[in-house]
């Protein structure tokens, strides 16, 4: 088990043809993710040499749906296109969607989430992102950029606001494994949250432990103490990165901003061990306390 | 500023007087003469309290304007040098009511805010009369056409002079919210004045970085240069993504998460060497070419207060190698300008085969330490010899 993403998820990436876009499918492949096409209105009917496969490009999402049975779909097109690349897909009814893309509008986002709550998403769709590292089930399935070779399967559910984050913390606990790592990214607005991940990694029997890494800026962290609260039951370790971090200054990520007295790290640290979430100072640290809770287990 | 939401306002339907801006008190007075009657000379910096510092005056003469304008310019606003006045004519306002579009990120959606019951005193009102103080959500789907106006305009109990001004502004703001990108639209105060019109007075912009750089070249206009950070300036000109802070250890990584994390391992780091802190976030994402790394080390070391610098990178989709080859040819191409000692880690990716190429390198600035808050205690004590 895992969550949202296993061996047997058939993946399309919309912008499979562009540099991005070619060169993760390639590292997707290597993951040993099941990729089946691509996307792009462009080159309709053609296909792309990527690691050893052939790779057919589909006019539509739909197109692609219907000819591979796809039903993940990762997105790397500019973020001038992102808005209608999602709505696509969703109208296509994509299972999951995994929008990488960096840069995009916040407003674009606010209305690619009204979509999905809509009735024009008949399926369900789930988003993950935008402005993320994506989602890996290690030794099974990777639809995104993080790199498969840090850490094999395990007992450990990572979820977290952060890439390069998630990459130093599966790194420090590759000795454990993890069940599904999921990146969902640092916009403001955001399709998958922690909240939606802790819930899916209390659900899924393989995860025996969760680490969740979260950032300055809004108040998601906050929540998701609340949500552990009444519902996490499995031990929980968190990080939060951002103390050092200036009033009103973007850090990086357009949704890692301190406004006013919200959104502050130390806030954020405070309502998580409040639920009894260990929060370690550094990643090294917080590696340090999971690996306490994994011994005992 | 003021006067560049006043621009926007204007653009997009919203009714405002824009007035004139000016640099030098010279101005002021030929700019009231000008307008004529009374006028009010209004401090433009990114600040909120103007009034209460005292950069807000009413001018009954154009040598009134010339004195106050004096007094203004130059003055100090919540840490911000006041470079230029707004002059406008003076027109006071009979009720003061406040109005606003907001992204609402832990919603997910846009929402409206709105008081008829005081404008320039909203958080006070919120504070006393919150039920005064009315939020309704806007559907980022279906916007603002005229039904959803009345009804924010029912809701927020526009008085009936004023009522059908009140729809079309609201439709004007949110076109304003939309077109532009914005992520705050606020008016504040919204006057009611004495010939029953309804008009803008005071307003704020927030505009959205992501959707200015593709869809609105235009806001490029709005960054005022003079009055950014000097390194911040130069930053932005080479394409790198840095905040200058108030510390004394340069910091480069890649990710925006990871390099948050490296300036708090850092301040902890500090504690024990002096309080050193750090000195900047420096994210320089995936693509840690020399080139790349060069432009970053130059930025940093033009940083007086910069005593040691700390490169963090875990080298998920780049390969330490590439990175250790980044530094060794950011360092050649410094050469002499490469003055303050260096603490490298690398992680991840081909990490024996970078952290052979700094071994073989044996630069004398260069340390190599092998774990993150390893590496951050070094660069404080560096910073702090």
């Amino acid at each position: 088990m895992s969550i949202y993403l296993n061996a047997d998820s058939k993946i399309i990436v919309q912008g499979i043809t562009g540099g991005m876009g070619s060169k993760h499918t390639t590292l997707m492949l290597q993951a040993g993710s099941n990729i089946v096409g691509g996307v792009n209105a462009r080159k309709a009917g053609t296909t792309v040499e990527l690691n050893g496969t052939t790779q057919p490009v589909f006019g539509t999402v739909e197109e692609a749906m219907k000819e591979t049975g796809a039903d993940v779909s990762v997105v790397f097109v500019p973020p001038a296109f992102t808005k209608a690349a999602c709505i696509e897909a969703i109208d296509a009814g994509i299972g999951l969607l995994v929008v990488i893309t960096e840069g995009v509008p916040v407003q674009d986002t606010a209305e690619v989430w009204s979509y999905l709550q809509s009735e024009a998403n008949h399926a369900g769709t789930r988003m993950i992102g935008p402005n993320c590292p994506g989602i890996i089930t290690p030794e099974e399935s990777l639809a995104g950029i993080t790199p498969h070779t840090i850490a094999g399967k395990g007992p450990i559910g990572l979820v977290s606001k952060s890439g390069t984050l998630t990459y130093q913390m599966m790194y420090e606990l590759k000795d454990f494994g993890f069940s599904t790592a999921i990146g969902i990214g640092g916009d403001p607005i955001i399709g998958t949250t922690h909240i939606d991940a802790l819930a899916a990694f209390e659900a899924d029997p393989e995860t025996k432990a969760i680490v969740m890494i979260g950032e300055i800026g809004g108040d998601a962290e906050e929540r998701a103490a609340a949500f552990i609260k009444d519902n996490v039951t499995k031990p929980v370790v968190g990080y939060v990165a951002g103390f050092t971090a200036p009033e009103g200054k973007t850090m990086g990520h357009a949704g890692a901003i301190v406004s006013g007295s919200a959104g502050t790290a130390q806030a954020k640290k405070e309502a998580l061990e409040a639920v009894g979430v260990k929060v370690g100072k550094t990643p090294s640290e917080t590696a340090e306390l999971m690996r306490e809770i994994m011994k005992a287990l | 500023m003021e006067y560049q939401a006043k621009e926007l306002f204007a653009k997009h339907g919203v009714t405002t007087t824009l007035g004139k801006v000016v640099e030098t008190a010279e101005a002021a007075k030929a700019a009231a003469e000008e307008i004529g009657g009374v006028t009010v000379i209004k401090a433009q910096v990114k600040a909120g309290g103007r009034g209460k510092a005292g950069g807000v005056k009413l001018a009954k003469t154009a040598d009134e304007a010339f004195e106050y304008a004096s007094d203004i310019l130059g003055m100090e606003i919540k840490g911000l040098t006041v470079n230029r006045v707004l002059v406008t004519p003076a027109t006071p306002p009979v009720e003061e009511y406040y109005f606003s579009f907001l992204l609402d990120r832990a919603n997910r959606q846009y929402l409206c805010i709105a008081s008829v019951e005081g404008g320039v005193e909203i958080e006070e009102v919120a504070k006393t009369n919150p039920d005064a103080v009315k939020q309704i959500p806007v559907d980022p789907g279906t916007g603002v056409d005229e039904a959803k106006a009345r009804e924010i305009a029912t809701e927020a109990a526009f008085p009936e002079p004023v009522f059908e001004q009140a729809v079309t502004m609201i439709q004007a703001l949110y076109t304003t919210f939309v077109e532009e990108d914005a992520t705050l639209v606020e008016v504040n105060p919204l006057a009611r004045l004495a010939d029953d019109k309804l008009e803008a007075l005071d307003g704020k912009v927030s505009l959205d970085d992501n959707a200015s750089e593709f869809r609105h070249p235009h806001h490029e206009e709005f960054v005022i240069r003079e009055e950014a950070d000097p390194l911040e300036a130069k930053a932005k000109d080479l394409g790198l993504n840095y905040v200058k802070l108030d510390g004394q250890v340069g910091i480069i990584g890649n990710g925006a998460g990871l390099v948050m994390s490296t300036l708090d391992v850092v301040a902890y780091a500090g504690e024990a060497h002096g309080g050193v802190k750090p000195a900047n976030f420096l994210d320089i994402g995936g693509g840690a070419n020399a080139q790349v790394m060069a432009n970053g080390l130059d930025v940093i070391l033009n940083d007086p207060q910069v005593k040691s610098v700390f490169v963090n990178v875990f080298g998920g989709i780049t390969a330490c190698d590439e990175v250790a080859n980044g530094i060794k040819g950011a360092l050649e191409i410094l050469g002499d300008a490469a003055t303050k000692p260096l603490v490298v880690r690398l992680d991840g990716n081909n990490v024996d085969k970078g952290r052979a190429i700094l071994d073989e390198l044996a630069h004398p600035l260069v340390t190599l330490v092998g774990t993150m808050d390893g590496a951050a205690d070094k660069a404080a004590e560096l910073a702090n010899a």
